[in-house]
């Protein structure tokens, strides 16, 4: 068994972690640390790795090489279900919905299954009170077919709320949302974080990672190119080169 | 308990010749399956389609098996062609998954199969003609021609079906569109009617075979349900989209399945199909040639 | 928001007083039970019972089916080996034990839960279209190992007498009949249990999304295991009586694709996210294809089977049940 870790060490940490299909390395020797309360914005070019790398930590599928740590245990081997009710979560690129359910029975499954609640009334009461940080309370009992795509991007990160992490990897939350709706994330996102969760943002809209990360780490082709201050990695040549060339 | 070297050979030669046969009747699931991702479970059905029809015109006009298989070929293509727009128009268009495509072509199977039953009843039915009875020599084995005449005729369909695939635009579309639709739009291609036609193609192979497989044994109605595992472990076996490893894994089945007859007892030969497809899924999901 | 009127949507209704909603369908299967009961009495042909014996047969296994088909969605092609074995496991306590007839039904259900926990662990971790294609091959095997099992008659078969009835159902068919019944409200409560339960939930998350359902905690292949162990037991269970039923056993009667064929369609024609839909399919189709048979020709019912199976598949997919909900969502 682990030992607690101390206050310093970081709450997510992968070591090497390298992902190969076929005679493609997706994502190759990465080392990445999550801090206890971070908030760090991963970015990248489209096709870098970033959604391969999330798979990978929330173990939607397994590595050939390194190791990933989550809070002093070592979880490599672990499936995905085990991962999430440590507390590791994570909201999808394109949406994935519970399409036969509605949205509040979408918001009670990790309640019931991440967190571990039985009663019902307990997760009725707790899937309400997501659906009203999120701003889907009207919506209750719609069919996410019916969603706009504002309202799915909302579900998922409502979703990956419930399921009570310790540990939230946003993969393009905002993709689509105006302005304001960029702002009204940000300001969920930057309230969980003062609340003790440890979140990596992966975004492309870039005002809003430099505004919401304390760290930003670039990928390209897998790798890591930088990684610190997010105004000097903004600067920095070869991450403007990157996003440029794309 | 010492192996008889003569049945040894014997088996070892039947596997051959039956498995090389079995690469015609399973080149179908190869495109179907292994290259456009349809679960056409109700394949093996259409093979005896192909045998009563064969029969049909062989028992009413006195045609010869071979030229059945050539006079049905056509019309199955389009039969093919047209089962695959309905199951595009119902499935394949919304996206669904596999769930509803497997219970569409059960109902397939089931259907052909009664409706076989229905017009031909549960009879064995076989055909005529002069090569059947006969062997030929060579050297010191005599190879009966009723798995020979098949066995060629087999294989040169499916060397047809490589050719076409590997030279032709047509040809190679199909092995495209399973990888990469997108690119197959760019250069010219619409993805949705290469399909069709590949299907068609699926289907026109089985029914062609079908007409082949009467020479080598009766056939009634029923008789494709052994052959559902046999095609789809060939498939897997193979590798999925290589015709090559179709035709490898087809002669692999034959032997596999000739020796357990002979060896441990012909009513275990049906296991052995779908034995190998198990131990094929669990040791080595790529198949021989998978990549 | 009422804390005890259920929270029904378009998915799955969340019961509120659990012991409330245990006690009212319990209560209204004993009523049904009498009433059917009552019915096939007053019409007192003997073939009556038998009829209904085929089609509540069906209840049991489109109910046990669709516990993984519907619920989880994965298309488990396995039906007439899971059948078999109950049927098997009847013959060999036949022709050795003689045990009456429920103690039967439980084994038989013990033997093809393990079988279908077994088949689970080995087949659950390929992807869904290798699974199904996996399971008809579990079927075969069975089918081939049955064929080369001389204790049980081989390919020949085995003749089997039915013994007295218990003196409280005078004839045997009568006793079939009941028995029957019996374990088709059993699988039905069975399969509504499950579908309101934790379990079910789970399963349902796992058919929409099985990525999505793991990264929100659903441990999926534990769930998948549960689901095909309870659904197989089932079907084992519906076997067991059948050897008393027919008389005369061989694995073709016990393998049948009629059987296979007419499990799957049933749940499909019904619908196949609730429990009651396979009790619709089963009783729609299974009636119809009774008239059919004796009114035109059985070959004819079983075309009927696939092309309702095709058309729904195809055109209806979510049953007639789905096909209800539509209309009242219309007009609401």
């Amino acid at each position: 068994m682990s030992e607690a870790p101390a206050l310093n060490a970081p709450i997510l940490r992968a070591t090497q972690v390298t992902k190969r299909f076929g005679g493609f390395t997706a994502v190759d020797a990465l080392d990445f640390t999550l801090g206890q309360r971070e908030r760090v914005g991963l970015i990248g070019p489209n096709g870098s790795g970033k959604s391969t790398f999330v798979n990978a930590l929330t173990g939607v599928f397994g590595i050939d090489q390194g190791s990933v740590e989550f809070n002093g245990t070592d979880i490599t081997r672990l499936p995905a279900w085990r991962r999430a009710r440590l507390g590791l979560a994570r909201s999808f690129q394109i949406p994935r919905p519970f399409k036969g359910q509605s949205v509040r029975e979408n918001i009670e499954v990790p309640l019931m299954f991440a967190v571990g609640h039985t009663n019902p009334d307990q997760v009725e009461a707790e899937a309400e009170a997501i659906l009203a940080q999120i701003g889907l309370g009207a919506r209750r009992k719609a069919n996410p077919k019916s969603l706009t795509q504002v309202e799915l991007r909302k579900l998922e990160l409502g979703r990956a709320l419930a399921a009570k992490p310790r540990v939230l990897i946003a993969d393009e939350s905002m993709a689509g949302l105006s302005d304001t709706e960029v702002d009204e994330v940000l300001e969920v996102l930057l309230k969980l974080n003062a609340g003790g969760i440890s979140i990596v943002l992966i975004e492309h809209i870039m005002r809003a990672v430099v505004r919401f990360s304390q760290r930003i780490v670039v990928l390209v082709a897998g790798k890591k190119i930088a990684d610190g201050d997010p105004h000097e990695v903004m600067s920095q040549p070869e991450v403007e080169r990157a996003y440029l060339g794309q | 308990m010492l192996v008889n070297p003569e049945l040894l050979f014997n088996a070892l030669l039947t596997g051959l010749l039956l498995g090389g046969f079995y690469s015609a009747v399973s080149v179908g699931i190869t495109i179907a399956f292994g290259m456009l991702d349809i679960v056409n479970i109700a394949h093996p059905a259409f093979i005896i389609l192909g045998s009563f029809v064969a029969f049909y015109l062989n028992s009413t006009f006195g045609i010869d098996p071979l030229v059945a298989s050539l006079i049905a070929a056509p019309p199955a293509f389009l039969v093919g062609r047209l089962l695959y727009k309905m199951y595009y128009y119902a499935f394949e268009r919304h996206g669904e998954e596999s769930l509803q495509g497997l219970a569409f072509f059960f109902g397939v199977l089931f259907i052909v199969e009664v409706g076989l039953l229905l017009v031909f009843g549960v009879d064995y039915r076989f055909v005529e003609a002069d090569y059947i009875r006969k062997t030929i020599a060579l050297g010191y084995v005599s190879l009966p021609l009723r798995l020979v005449v098949p066995l060629i005729a087999g294989l040169a369909m499916v060397a047809v079906i490589y050719v076409f695939t590997s030279r032709t635009f047509l040809g190679r579309a199909i092995l495209a569109v399973s990888q990469d639709p997108g690119a197959l739009r760019l250069v010219g291609g619409n993805p949705v009617r290469v399909k069709e036609i590949a299907f068609g193609l699926s289907i026109a192979t089985a029914v062609l075979a079908g007409a082949l497989l009467i020479i080598i044994q009766p056939v009634e109605p029923s008789l494709g349900r052994e052959y559902i595992g046999r095609v789809f472990a060939i498939c897997v076996l193979g590798g999925m989209t290589s015709l090559g490893g179709t035709v490898l894994a087809s002669i692999i089945l034959g032997i596999a399945e000739a020796l357990t007859a002979t060896f441990v007892g012909p009513s275990w030969a049906p296991a052995v199909a779908f034995g190998l497809l198990i131990f094929t899924l669990g040791a080595r999901p790529e198949g021989i040639f998978g990549r | 928001m009422s804390a005890t009127e259920p929270i029904v949507t378009t998915g799955v209704p969340i019961p509120r007083r659990t012991v409330g909603r245990y006690l009212i369908p319990l209560g209204t299967s004993a009523v049904i039970a009498l009433f059917a009961f009552a019915l096939v009495d007053w019409i007192a042909i003997e073939y009556a019972y038998l009829a209904t014996y085929t089609i509540l047969q069906y209840v049991v296994l489109a109910t046990a089916w669709n516990i993984f088909g519907g619920y989880a969605g994965y298309v488990n092609f396995g039906v007439a080996g899971f059948f078999a074995l109950g049927v098997y496991a009847s013959v060999v306590n036949y022709k050795t034990l003689q045990l009456p007839l429920p103690a039967v039904i439980v084994i038989a259900g013990v033997i093809a839960g393990i079988v279908g926990l077994g088949m689970g662990y080995l087949t659950l971790r390929l992807r869904g279209v290798f699974f199904s294609i996996a399971t008809l091959a579990f079927s075969v095997v069975l089918n081939t190992i049955f064929i080369n099992w001389h204790f049980v008659g081989g390919a020949r078969g085995v003749s089997v007498l039915r013994p007295d009835a218990p003196t409280f159902f005078g004839t045997y068919p009568r006793y079939l009949f009941a028995v029957m019944l019996s374990l088709a409200i059993a699988a039905v409560l069975i399969a509504r249990a499950v579908e309101y339960s934790w379990l079910g939930r789970g399963l349902a998350a796992i058919r929409d999304d099985e990525v999505a359902a793991e990264c929100s905690g659903v441990p999926a292949l534990r769930l998948k295991l549960l689901a095909t162990t309870i659904s197989g037991a089932l079907m084992g269970m519906a076997g067991a009586p059948f050897p008393y039923y027919i008389t005369y056993v061989d694995p073709a009667s016990a393998f049948s694709l009629t059987i296979a064929v007419n499990t799957v369609a049933m749940p499909v024609i019904g619908g196949m996210t609730t429990w009651i839909g396979p009790v619709i399919g089963a009783v729609l189709l299974g009636t119809l294809q009774q008239v059919t048979t004796v009114t035109i020709s059985s070959v004819l019912s079983l075309m009927l089977v696939g092309v309702l199976l095709v058309v729904f598949v195809a055109l209806a997919p979510r049953g007639i049940v789905g096909v209800v909900k539509t209309l009242r969502e219309r007009w609401a």
